[in-house]
Order: structure tokens, then C-alpha cells, then sequence
């Protein structure tokens, strides 16, 4: 088996949101980035577990640039055999989806893994795309993978519960929590994750469709109302009269 | 015109269908064009139902292979009615169906997609700005769609759905429908109560509450205030709570109009998944818990006697008015 584990990397959650001078690029001085905890705990995670069950190879695989490779080298302490790293700036989803896309059409992955979205933007993009240039089916969202044969059987969250699918392969996915447990990486994957391969590729151009103009920053909330204990009947009457949601 | 796709998950059309068409229909009218809504489905129920959201036109791809979600099949389906409709926008629900086919859909079309979206665009001279709530709502984007074709995805809770029209007619729309690939064996729902992201109101719980016998209380204010109710994170781990009940970074993020939180400290991580609701009550007996920052009202008090107090005051306010 071969599976492709797509990762990427965010600012931690705690990190200090800020942007350069005209707002439009985030400002990643002194932030400290962490892999997507989607991409990590769940896809990677699962990825590794079928390929000690079944045999084969992960691939880890990002688009970023060459500072992004103590993440990649973080995967390959969890389990990866090998990694990729397309060297560009993942300007945008759809960008990020055609550069990968460009690299896996020839390679034959049984099974392509995503995080369910990043933490940072949220977008839940990328697997969907990239699922499309493959013409491959995409299951979001998965909680639950298991292999027999050439069958998948998928759990998948949907709003108010799951649906239980079948797919063969080949096919895209996006992890969700449930899908694995967190591994921390041990000393020998540490060590041997500074030998295993890790593969610099060239991008191919792409149409921008989405431009950043901007960021601003949100309105500031007015400060939080306290209200006595002891006096319920205020905290109904200002959810009522006030914030209007009573 | 604008295309909004009307999600209609086992026949049922739900709030975001409702939502979608609202926001879709007040796309239309700043641009100067149509509203059309298509459903895809053999098995849907009163899609004319649409018409009243602001759809003047209802267009409905009857074939039974699309019952069921499959993304391959959705998106070729769309991106066909797209075309021949010659629409120029396109919205759909950022929801477990929208998620899984947007993508597909902008790759099909080249279109630009911005997800998540929770306002309406803005015309600046001839650029279409869409904003969207990033970095765990700390900052907003604002993204230029620049390709012909702009798809955008709604946040759910992000506008009322406006039932302002009369029911359309629904038009057959004939597309090709190709097979999916992917086979449903089974869809377990957790019936009676609105799921998290869906739900106005919600009552969430954390480790405040010591022992999962104590939920009673929470429970007891979730149905005073037909609230769904939620939970933290270590809540779900140490399952003293279901999974799905879990908000936050790792688990669901969710945006309803009141938001109480029981005995949470606030973490950052579980804010991450909830401060985008309108208003945020805190039930805390720390004084210094950082979700007091994050809050609009807050009580610093034992939770064990605030929540049934609130429980009552609330049962009282619905008995007078
Ligand atoms: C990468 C990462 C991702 C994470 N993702 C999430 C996530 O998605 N969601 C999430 O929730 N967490 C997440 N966490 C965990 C998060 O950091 C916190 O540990 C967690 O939210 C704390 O849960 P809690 O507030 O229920 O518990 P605690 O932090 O233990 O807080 C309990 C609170 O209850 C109050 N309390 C106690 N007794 C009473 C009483 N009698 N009356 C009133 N108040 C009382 C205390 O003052 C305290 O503030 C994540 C952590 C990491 C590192
Ligand atoms: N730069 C990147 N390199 C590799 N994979 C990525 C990158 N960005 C996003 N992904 C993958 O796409 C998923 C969804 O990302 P998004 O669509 O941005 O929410 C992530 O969880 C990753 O699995």
C-alpha cells in the first residue's frame, strides 16, 4: 500500500496574531509553528498504523518553503518513510491543491490523506480539490478508517451524527478527531528521521483566483458584565432586554 | 445569476438550506441579477419552499443516484447546472456536504472559492471582497475573487433566514448524472436534539462539573432553553460526555446566539471553537478564569448553585411572557 499524508504547518494557537506593516501578509516573526493538529494526530497518525498493519509506504508530503522542514522531519518521527517538500509559498487553497496534484497523478497512491481543515484559516479546501484534478471519490470528515482489501469502510461525521460509507480504492479523505490517538515521536524516530529521505520538488505555475487584500483585526468586545449569584432574574433580564437572545 | 445549491441531507431541507438561499438571495440583489436555487434529489420534500427565502426560480435534478451525497457526483451535477443557468455566483452551506463539494466544485469551474464566509461581499470598484473570521477569530480576511465564476461558502448562523417571498414553481433541470463511488451502508443520527452546528442557543459544560452524575443541572437549563448542549475537551476524553459534544480547535467550532459556558476555564483551544458566538455567558467561581475576557455577562459563583437559580429564573421569565 502507499498513502500520501498531506500536512500542514499553523502558528500554534496560543501565538500572538499580527500582520506586517500594509496588513496584508501574517506576521511570523518570533511565532512559534506547530503541523496542522488535524494532519498529525489523525491522518498521519492513522496513515502510519495501516501501513504497520498492511506493509507499504507513507509519504508526508507539504508545500512550503525549505523553513517548513522541521515539521516535515516531525512526521517522519512519527512514521513517515519518506517526504516531499514542493518548494513554494501555499499562497492559497486552490494553489496548494495543483501543486500536489501535480505530484501524485503519476505515483499511484492507494489512499490520499488530509487534515479535516487548518486551524489557522479553516478553510477545508484543499482535500476537496485535490480530490477533483485526481478524479478520485473524497470522503470528509472521516472519525473511523478501516481496510479490507481493496475496500475501505469510512465513518464519517455529518452534522447530528455519521454516516457509515464503503469506497474502494483508490480514494481521498479528510481526518477527523476519532480517526487515531496522538503519538508523540520516541528517540529512535527521532534519530532515524534525520536519514530518511526527504525530497525538494519544483512548483508549476498556477491561475491565482483568490486574492488576500487584507487583514484587520476584529471589533474589541466591550468587556464582560458581572452579575450577582444571588440575582438570576438580572442575568434573564439582560439576556432578554439587552443582548436580545432571550 | 447567483446559484444557491439548497442542501437537502436525506430529503429534509434544514435551517442552512434556508440560510444559504437568504444570504444568496441578498447577493442578487447587490449585484443587480437573479437568485435561482437548484436541489439535488429524486426524494425532496416542497423545494417550493425555497421561493418564500428569495429563489425566484427553483430548479430541481431528480435522480435518485444523488439521494445520497456522493462529492464526485454533486459537483459534476452543479458545475453542469452552473453553466447552463449562467451563473456568475455561486453559495453553498459550509456544512459537511457544502465542505465536500465546494472544493471540487471551484476546480471544475476555476473558479475562486472562499469558505466560511459570515458577511455579505463588498463591490469595490469592479473587485468582489468577501471576509471571513481567521486565526481562531482573532483577525479578518478580506479576499478578492478575481476568476468570472466566485464560489462562496456560508458560515452557519450567519444570516436569519428571511422568509420574505411565496413558494416557486420547481422546474425539472435535466444534467447528466454520473454514478457515485461511494456506497452508504448506514447513517446513525443522534435524533430529538438540533446538532451543535446548528443550534442557537447552547449550554457546554467542562471539568468544573467534577463527575459526569452532576449533569443533571446542565441538562435540565439546556431544556429550559430548548438548547443543545456541548462539553470541553477533557470532558469528551475522560468520556463523562459523547464526542460530538466537544467544541473547540480539535473538536466542532460552532457560532450560535448565546453561548453558556459551565465551569470552563476558557482555554484558548476552546476558544478557538466558540467565540465566534454572539453572546457568551460564563458560570465560573474563579474570578481570574480567562474566559471572563472572552465573555459578555459572567457570574463568578458555584456553578452547583447558579445553574438550577438560572434554571428557575428562566422558567419564570417564560411563564410571564
Ligand atoms: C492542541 C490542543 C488542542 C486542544 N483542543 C481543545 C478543544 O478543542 N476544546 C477544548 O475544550 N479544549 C481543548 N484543549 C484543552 C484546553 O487547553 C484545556 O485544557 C481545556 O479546555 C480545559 O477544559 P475545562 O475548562 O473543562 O477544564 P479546566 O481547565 O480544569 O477548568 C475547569 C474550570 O471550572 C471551574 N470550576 C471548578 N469548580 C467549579 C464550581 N463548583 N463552580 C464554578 N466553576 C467551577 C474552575 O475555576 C475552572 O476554571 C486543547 C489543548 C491542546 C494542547
Ligand atoms: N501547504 C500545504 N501542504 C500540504 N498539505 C496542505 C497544505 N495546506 C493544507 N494542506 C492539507 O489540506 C488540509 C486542509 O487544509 P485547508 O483547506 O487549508 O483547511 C490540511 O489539513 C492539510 O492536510
Amino acid at each position: 500500500m502507499k498513502f500520501l499524508v498531506c500536512i500542514s504547518q499553523t502558528p500554534d494557537t496560543t501565538a500572538k496574531v499580527s500582520f506586517n506593516a500594509d496588513s496584508t501578509e501574517y506576521n511570523s516573526a518570533g511565532v512559534q509553528f506547530i503541523m496542522n493538529p488535524y494532519d498529525e494526530w489523525y491522518a498521519l497518525v492513522r496513515a502510519c498504523e495501516l501501513r504497520e498493519a498492511l506493509g507499504g509506504t507513507v509519504v508526508a508530503l507539504n508545500v512550503g518553503p525549505a523553513a517548513n522542514e522541521t515539521t516535515i522531519r516531525k512526521a517522519l518521527a512519527i512514521g513517515a518513510d519518506e517526504a516531499v517538500r514542493i518548494d513554494a509559498d501555499p499562497k492559497s487553497a486552490a494553489y496548494t491543491a495543483k501543486q500536489i496534484a501535480e505530484y501524485a497523478k503519476g505515483q499511484n497512491f492507494d489512499l490520499i490523506f488530509f487534515g479535516k481543515e487548518t486551524i489557522d484559516y479553516n478553510g477545508a479546501e484543499v482535500g476537496a480539490m485535490l480530490a477533483e484534478h485526481l478524479d478520485l471519490p473524497y470522503i470528509a470528515f472521516a472519525s473511523k478508517l478501516d481496510l479490507n482489501g481493496n475496500t475501505a469502510t469510512v465513518e464519517r461525521d455529518i452534522e447530528g451524527g455519521v454516516e457509515v460509507l464503503e469506497v474502494d480504492l483508490p480514494f481521498v479523505l479528510s481526518a477527523a478527531k476519532g480517526m487515531a490517538e496522538q503519538r508523540i515521536p520516541n528517540m529512535r524516530g527521532i534519530m532515524s528521521a534525520r536519514t530518511k529521505p526527504l525530497q525538494v520538488v519544483a512548483p508549476v505555475a498556477a491561475d491565482e483566483t483568490v486574492k488576500t487584500v487584507r487583514f484587520t483585526l476584529p471589533p474589541a468586545k466591550a468587556g464582560v458584565k458581572l452579575v450577582d449569584p444571588e440575582n438570576m432574574d438580572e442575568l434573564v433580564r439582560l439576556l432578554h432586554e439587552e443582548a436580545k437572545v432571550l | 445569476m447567483v446559484l444557491v445549491y439548497a442542501e437537502s441531507p436525506r430529503g429534509q431541507f434544514k435551517k442552512a438550506a434556508f440560510e444559504a438561499v437568504t444570504f444568496g438571495k441578498k447577493v442578487a440583489d447587490q449585484l443587480g441579477v437573479p437568485c435561482a436555487a437548484i436541489v439535488l434529489g429524486a426524494n425532496v420534500g416542497s423545494a417550493g419552499e425555497l421561493g418564500r427565502y428569495g429563489a425566484g426560480r427553483v430548479v430541481q435534478v431528480s435522480d435518485a443516484n444523488l439521494d445520497h451525497l456522493d462529492s464526485q457526483s454533486a459537483a459534476a451535477v452543479l458545475a453542469d447546472a452552473a453553466k447552463q443557468l449562467g451563473a456568475t455566483v455561486l453559495v453553498l452551506s459550509h456544512s459537511s456536504t457544502g465542505k465536500s463539494i465546494a472544493g471540487r466544485l471551484a476546480v471544475r469551474l476555476n473558479a475562486g472559492l472562499v469558505s466560511g464566509v459570515n458577511a455579505l461581499p463588498e463591490m469595490r470598484g469592479s473587485d468582489f471582497i468577501v471576509k471571513k473570521s481567521v486565526f481562531s477569530g482573532k483577525a479578518v480576511a478580506e479576499y478578492a475573487v478575481v476568476s468570472p465564476i466566485k464560489i462562496l461558502s456560508l458560515m452557519g448562523n450567519a444570516v436569519k433566514p428571511d422568509a420574505i417571498g411565496t413558494p416557486a414553481n420547481v422546474e425539472p433541470l435535466s444534467v447528466p448524472v454520473p454514478a457515485g463511488r461511494i456506497r452508504v451502508k448506514a447513517v446513525k443520527t443522534v435524533e430529538g436534539t438540533v446538532p451543535l452546528p446548528e443550534a442557537e442557543v447552547v449550554v457546554s459544560a467542562g471539568r468544573g462539573m467534577k463527575d459526569p452524575s452532576n449533569w443533571g443541572i446542565v441538562e435540565e437549563l439546556a431544556v429550559t432553553l430548548d438548547a443543545t448542549t456541548a462539553c470541553s475537551r477533557p470532558v469528551a476524553d475522560s468520556h463523562w460526555r459523547p464526542h460530538h459534544e466537544h467544541v473547540g480547535q480539535t473538536g466542532i467550532a460552532i457560532r450560535p446566539n448565546l453561548y453558556i459556558a459551565i465551569g470552563i476555564s476558557g482555554a484558548i483551544q476552546h476558544l478557538a471553537g466558540v467565540n465566534n458566538s454572539k453572546v457568551i455567558v460564563v458560570i465560573n467561581k474563579d474570578p481570574e478564569a480567562p474566559f471572563f475576557k472572552a465573555a459578555d455577562y459572567g457570574v463568578v459563583g458555584d456553578l452547583f448553585e447558579v445553574v438550577p437559580r438560572l434554571t428557575a429564573a428562566i422558567q419564570k421569565f417564560k411563564a410571564n411572557n
